[in-house]
C-alpha cells in the first residue's frame, strides 16, 4: 500500500492536524511510521492518542495491509 | 465466552505484567515485540511472556478484549498499557517504572523473574 491511502484516512479523522506524516519505513508498503499532531490530543492519555490513530487506520489494520505500525503523536502545544 | 478467551483474560488478569508478542523472549519474531521487551526488561518488569503466533485465534481474541489491534499489548495489573512506542515513550519519561511501582508495589524489582506462558 502506497502512503497516500493512509494519509487521506489520517486527514478524514484529523482534520486540524498541525502535523500528518506518513512514512514507508521499509518501502515494502506494509511497515508504516505515522506522526500526528493535533489539538485533539491535548490532556489525553497517550494510550487514548494512540487509540485514535488506530481507529482511524481500523480498515487497513484489520486486512492486514498494514504489518507493522509505529505511532508517534502530539498535543498542540 | 470461549477457552481461549478464558485463558488471554485469564493471564491479562492475574499475571503482574503481561506481555503478549511475536514469539518469545528467547525468540523474538518481531521489531516492535523486541522494543517492548527491552523497555518492560529496562524497568525491571516481571514479564510473562505470551507467543500470539502458534494460533491466530489468539491475536484475534486478543484485540477483541482489549479494543487495541496490533501487537505487541502490554498489560499491568490487567490495564492495558499500549503497544510499543507507548511502552518506549512511558520508559524514556520515567513514567513506566513509576507505573509500576504505583500498580506492584515499590518492591517489583525484586520478583524479576522472566517467564513464558500459554494460552493454547
Amino acid at each position: 500500500m502506497a502512503t497516500d491511502p493512509l494519509q487521506r484516512l489520517l486527514h478524514d479523522a484529523f482534520p486540524d492536524a498541525t502535523e500528518l506524516l506518513v512514512e514507508d519505513r521499509t518501502g515494502g508498503g506494509d511497515h508504516f511510521q505515522v506522526i500526528v499532531a493535533s489539538p485533539r490530543f491535548d490532556g489525553l492519555p497517550l494510550l487514548e492518542q494512540h487509540r485514535l490513530v488506530n481507529d482511524a487506520l481500523a480498515g487497513p489494520l484489520r486486512d492486514g495491509t498494514i504489518h507493522e505500525l509505529r505511532i508517534k503523536t502530539k498535543g498542540s502545544a | 465466552m470461549s477457552d481461549l478467551r478464558n485463558r488471554i483474560q485469564d493471564v491479562i488478569d492475574n499475571e503482574p505484567v503481561a506481555l503478549f508478542m511475536k514469539g518469545t523472549p528467547q525468540f523474538i519474531m518481531c521489531g516492535n515485540s523486541d522494543r517492548a521487551l527491552r523497555a518492560l526488561r529496562q524497568a525491571g518488569a516481571p514479564v510473562t511472556a505470551v507467543d500470539v503466533l502458534p494460533d491466530p485465534a489468539i491475536r484475534q481474541e486478543l484485540s477483541e478484549i482489549s479494543g487495541w489491534p496490533t501487537i505487541p499489548q502490554v498489560f499491568v495489573k490487567g490495564e492495558l498499557i499500549g503497544g510499543a512506542d507507548i511502552v518506549e515513550e512511558l520508559a524514556a519519561a520515567g513514567e513506566l517504572e513509576s507505573k509500576l511501582e504505583h500498580s506492584l508495589g515499590p518492591a517489583y524489582r525484586e520478583s524479576p523473574a522472566e517467564q513464558v506462558a500459554s494460552v493454547l
